[in-house]
Formats: C-alpha cells, structure tokens, sequence
C-alpha cells in the first residue's frame, strides 16, 4: 500500500512525523518535525555524518538542500492530500551563509499550487529566523487526491 | 578523464564525513571535470512506495562533484575553502532502485572570485542523465575555524 494512504487509514494523515519514520533518508540525515498550527518545522539535529567541511566545521551543501527540498515537501503533503509523495521537477537554492554544526531549523511556504504542479519557497535558519542560512524554492508535481 | 591517482580529490573524499557516509568515490578525474558515484543503499530511499533515491542524496552528489572542479588546481585546499553560492537541479526522472548514480561535473569558467560549473547526473548512460545541475562557487574565502575567536566565511 501507499504510504500517505496507510497513514490516513491509520487516522495519521497530517501527522508528518509518523511519514517521516518511513522514510529512510530521513532517518539517515536525523530529520524531525514540529508542526504548530499550519506551519511545520523541520528540525535537524547536528550530526557528525552531516558534515561537510571539517576546518569550520560546516554542514554539507547536500544535506541543507536535501532539507530544503524535504521542509518544500512536507508542508505541501500538509496542505494537499496526494496520492504519493511530490516529485520534484527543480530546485534552487541559495547558500547564504555557513550553516554551522548547530541544530538547524527549516520551514517553507506554497507560493501557488495547481493542480499538477506546486511552487514552493523554503528557508533554514540556526541561531535566528532573521539570519536564514540557506533559502530555496522548487517545483513540485502533485497528484491530489480530490 | 583518466583513473584517480594520488590526487588531492581522491582523499579529500574520505576527509569530508557526509561524503563517506554516503559512501561517495571517485571514478575518474581529469582538468576541470571529475566524476562520482554512490552506491545504491537502503538507507537513502527517499520513497517507500518505489524504493528510489531521494533527492538530496543526489544533491550531495551533485554539490560534491562541482566543488571539487570549482577550485583551481593551484589553490591548495587547506589555504582557502571555497563557498556554494547557489546550485540549481533540474530532475529528469528517477534513479532505478539497485544502481550506483554517477555525476560528471565541469567547471566551463573562473574568473578571480567566482567558478561557473555545470554537472549531471546519470544511472547507467551519460546521454540520458537523470538530473542536470548549474552551480556558482566563491573562490578564496577564508577557512577559519568559528571558535578561537575570529569568524569565518558567511555571508
């Protein structure tokens, strides 16, 4: 079965944390998420395997866009019931400053959906939202449900 | 591009703990181009319903390999870090579950401050890659650790 179908026979359908168990990528990077109200945060604790540059050190370019395109994605499988997960089509993302070995926090925004495609924004921030350390946006393609 | 020697890339790749953990190598390297691989493995499926790769598995990959052909061969990696500035991919489709996904990367331009890079990414044929990607790298930025008092590269 599907997974976002299990978890809404299960009554989860909304609870991202429970998707997120399924995911082993997920796992493997240490990826959590808060939801509050309508938003989700997503949360990655820092993690030696995360680093990507031992002189600072820093968190690999790979891993902030593999959180960015995952912070996109879970807030679009929030507000939009789909029959699998989004695909993404593109991604672009902004390197804006060091993200260091600290706890990183993302949360991302749906700038439009359609119905087969989504264009979201995402940001990441460690010690301040006013100082994102990474920003990006992408397209996504939906398959909803209704 | 020929076979890695004792090149400064092939080691760096061990050095770098993201990298080894997704168990990245270097396939072939050659003046400002390289290639990587990273092997199928269960804990980097991004979908349980098709047992594909997540995207940022390829991200990894991808920002690893335009790094490492962003940076001029004479600039010594313990002198001067360089910084991505952005990266962009397109995904074409998706990696089949069981195969090792390659990337090429080329850096096409540096100028003094910044390196222009383009890389791709492909399963079993170059000629039908599964993702494309465009990336800008500061050159030269300084590499100083952030406790012992100065702060180092950002912004």
């Amino acid at each position: 079965m599907k997974i976002l179908q299990q978890l809404r026979d299960e009554g989860r359908g909304e609870d991202l944390a429970a998707l997120l168990k399924h995911i082993p990528y997920a796992r493997f990077i240490g990826l959590q998420v808060e939801q509050q109200g309508n938003e989700v945060i997503t949360v990655l604790p820092f993690a030696e395997h995360l680093i990507g540059n031992i002189n600072l050190p820093a968190i690999h370019g790979g891993a902030v866009g593999a959180m960015l395109e995952m912070t996109a994605q879970l807030q679009l499988i929030y507000d939009t019931a789909c029959e699998r997960l989004p695909k993404t089509v593109d991604v672009s993302f902004d390197y804006l400053r060091s993200v260091r070995g600290m706890t990183t926090y993302g949360r991302a925004i749906v700038t439009r959906r359609g119905r087969r495609v989504a264009n979201v924004r995402a940001e990441l921030w460690q010690e301040s939202r006013d100082k994102p350390v990474a920003a990006g946006h992408g397209h996504f393609l939906l398959s909803p449900l209704d | 591009m020929s076979t890695p020697t004792e090149h400064d890339i092939a080691t760096s790749l061990q050095d770098v703990p993201h990298s080894r953990a997704l168990g990245m190598r270097l396939v072939a390297e050659g003046e400002d181009e390289c290639e990587l691989a990273v092997p199928y493995a269960e804990h980097l499926v991004g979908d349980p319903d098709t047992g594909v790769i997540h995207g940022g598995a390829i991200t990894a990959l991808l920002d690893n390999a335009a790094g490492m052909v962003a940076r001029p061969k004479d600039m010594p990696r313990e002198v001067a870090a360089i910084a991505t500035l952005d990266l962009r991919i397109d995904y074409m489709g998706a990696a089949p579950p069981g195969k090792p996904v390659h990337a090429r990367a080329r850096c096409f331009k540096r100028t003094s401050n910044v390196a222009f890079v383009r890389a791709f990414a492909f399963v079993d044929e170059p000629d039908n890659p599964i993702a494309t990607c465009t990336a800008t790298f500061m050159l030269g930025t300084r590499n100083t650790p952030f406790h012992g008092g100065e702060q180092a590269v950002s912004s």
